[in-house]
């Protein structure tokens, strides 16, 4: 009998392991061809500072230097098309925007991994999004992603493998796909993975930093399910409190009154994201009572950013400019919700207590919505600011 | 540490995703790694639930919904619980991180949605985790819980993954010897 086809996460999973082929439910000890952690999940300040030296670690970022891992990495040439990659993160996820099965570990994980170069992995079910069209005016990847995670929930894809796929991908960047990726895991995936094409290859073009081998999904593997949506039907949309399945059309939750706004994390604060909320903020000032805090997620896209006159835009906003790291997004510093407070977050999680105290509301947009929700202090269609994204932006 | 054969405790009730910034929020990992510290601040996100950990006796049992520890990679969300005092958790299901956290630390986790859903707050637990029985004494109803693979159970038995790779670097150093 010829073997059954498989996922592209399949065929990650088996040659990992060495083997020939693997089944959904498989148990196996695969090679782990790239590994992170940071400083909430490995021993943070010197003592991996020196670790890294003594181990001869090449790609250690201190603060000012790299930002935040899931921009980082992508942005580095470091997370590949083919390899198997895991992180101290849950997030990590993140990376298989660029064809690689990459997948969120907890520290005692990453400990085997550094001891063995090895893991244990259960090879997860497939499930396939298809997404027909194209998306529609101001309607972004961001939009898009919380739709999807709308329908299925938050644990609509616990534990298996999200993959990604049809013509409206292609007309999104690579920089919005890792959105997409990012959030496989609020609807509790084991990873998100996307095809190999043209966008994948153009950004890799001088970044890699090793050579790869793309994989695609055989056109007999199987699909636990397949969903198929009309991209050009999704609306512009917002996840509200207090859970990222909580989708609504932003018209449900236009005029919703906010405390604070936050452009930031590893979902949505790379350089395009940026531009976005600059078209927007340009000439204008964030509203009388509003807190708007902006967080690049990497030094290199601070750079950028500070080389294009965003952050003049945004300083000139009256908005608040940060150093690239994670902050508000966990509640950590920088942007901590006081009790009642309501804040408008291009992050990924708005459980309870997520940005601060328990009993703060926090509802997810894309960076857009969010620039302009900060100008006018509600929740915001961003046209109703901007009369249309600049070209090149958008 | 080897697990217990059996373990009896009461019964804590939570709902369903309940997620990892509930169960131990971000900023108490900024202080300390302590397990007894952090266990002291276990469950204090989850709305209604902010002195629970006071409330906990050693022994005491978790009992969640689906998609139990949803959210972040940090490993100090089943360190917490544990920290807390509690034997055990039970759920209908669990998110994958926190499952893989919890096996990982040698830390005893089991599955089954007829005991979620049956068991009530304050219920008498008797559970027998090699078997994968729960019984409720409160009630006198048994559930059994899904089985794991063996791997997954070895891990559990040997007290985790530290003990385990700590085993497989042996055996490949006494390859290596052999070789050599």
């Amino acid at each position: 009998m010829a073997p059954m086809g498989m996922t592209m996460t399949e065929k990650i999973l088996a040659r990992g392991a060495g083997r020939e082929s693997v089944r959904p439910g498989d148990l196996l000890l695969a090679k782990v061809d790239f590994a992170m952690g940071h400083d909430l999940t490995i021993p943070p300040g010197r003592l991996t500072r020196e670790f890294s030296r003594d181990m001869g670690i090449k790609w250690y970022f201190e603060v000012g230097q790299g930002g935040i891992c899931h921009t980082v990495l992508p942005e580095n040439g470091l997370v590949l098309p083919g390899e198997l990659v895991v992180g101290a993160d849950s997030h990590s996820c993140t990376y298989g925007a660029l064809n690689n099965f990459a997948t969120g570990i907890g520290s005692t994980d990453l400990a085997c991994v550094l001891a063995l170069g090895e893991l244990w992995f259960r090879v997860p079910e497939t499930l396939k999004f298809v997404y027909h069209n194209r998306l529609s005016e101001w309607v972004e990847a961001k939009d898009l992603i919380l739709y999807v995670i709308g329908q299925i929930g938050v644990d609509g894809a616990r534990s298996k493998a999200m993959e990604h796929t049809g013509e409206a991908l292609r007309y999104i960047d690579m920089e919005a796909r890792l959105t997409m990726t990012n959030m496989a895991i609020e609807a509790g995936a084991k990873n998100g993975i996307m095809e190999f094409d043209e966008v994948t290859k153009e950004y890799l073009e001088g970044r890699a930093k090793r050579p790869y081998k793309p994989v695609t999904s055989d056109p007999d593997a199987e699909y636990e399910k397949v969903f198929e949506f009309d991209a050009s039907k999704v609306e512009l949309g917002v996840a509200k409190p207090m859970s990222p399945d909580n989708y609504a059309p932003l018209s449900e939750v236009a005029g919703t009154r906010l405390d604070q706004v936050f452009i930031g994390s590893c979902t949505n604060s790379r350089i395009t994201d940026l531009r976005r909320a600059a078209a927007v903020l340009e000439n204008r000032k964030v509203a009388p009572g509003i807190r708007l805090i902006i967080t690049p997620s990497s030094h290199q896209v601070a750079i950028q950013a500070e080389k294009e006159g965003l952050i003049r835009t945004f300083l000139a906003a009256g908005a608040a400019w940060t150093t690239a790291t994670c902050g508000a997004c966990l509640g950590g510093h920088m942007g901590v919700l006081g009790e009642g407070e309501v804040c408008l977050s291009t992050t990924n999680r708005n459980f309870p207590g997520r940005m601060g105290h328990p009993k703060a509301q926090v509802y997810l947009s894309n960076p857009a919505v969010a620039a302009a929700s900060a100008v006018t202090g509600v929740i915001t269609h961003p046209r109703e600011v901007l009369a249309k994204m600049p070209v090149g932006i958008a | 540490m080897t697990l217990p054969k059996v373990v009896r405790g009461r019964a804590w009730k939570f709902g369903d995703n309940v997620d990892t910034d509930q169960i131990i929020p971000a900023k108490y990992a900024i202080y300390s790694l302590d397990e007894k510290e952090l266990g002291k601040h276990a469950m204090d996100g989850v709305p209604g639930r902010e002195t629970w950990a006071s409330q906990v006796s050693p022994g005491d049992i978790m009992v969640g919904g689906s998609n139990f520890g949803c959210g972040s990679s940090r490993e100090i969300a089943p360190v917490a619980i544990r920290g807390a005092g509690i034997s055990l958790v039970i759920a209908d299901s669990f998110a994958r991180i926190f499952f893989r956290n919890a096996i990982n630390m040698g830390y005893p986790i089991l599955q089954s949605p007829q005991a979620a859903e049956a068991i009530e707050e304050g219920d008498e637990l008797e559970v027998d985790l090699e078997e994968g029985v729960i019984r409720n004494m409160t009630k006198g109803d048994e559930y059994r819980a899904e089985a794991f693979p063996k791997f997954m159970n070895d891990l559990l038995k040997m007290g985790g993954l530290v003990p385990w790779v700590r085993k497989q670097l042996e055996e490949r150093r006494r390859l290596a010897a052999t070789r050599g």
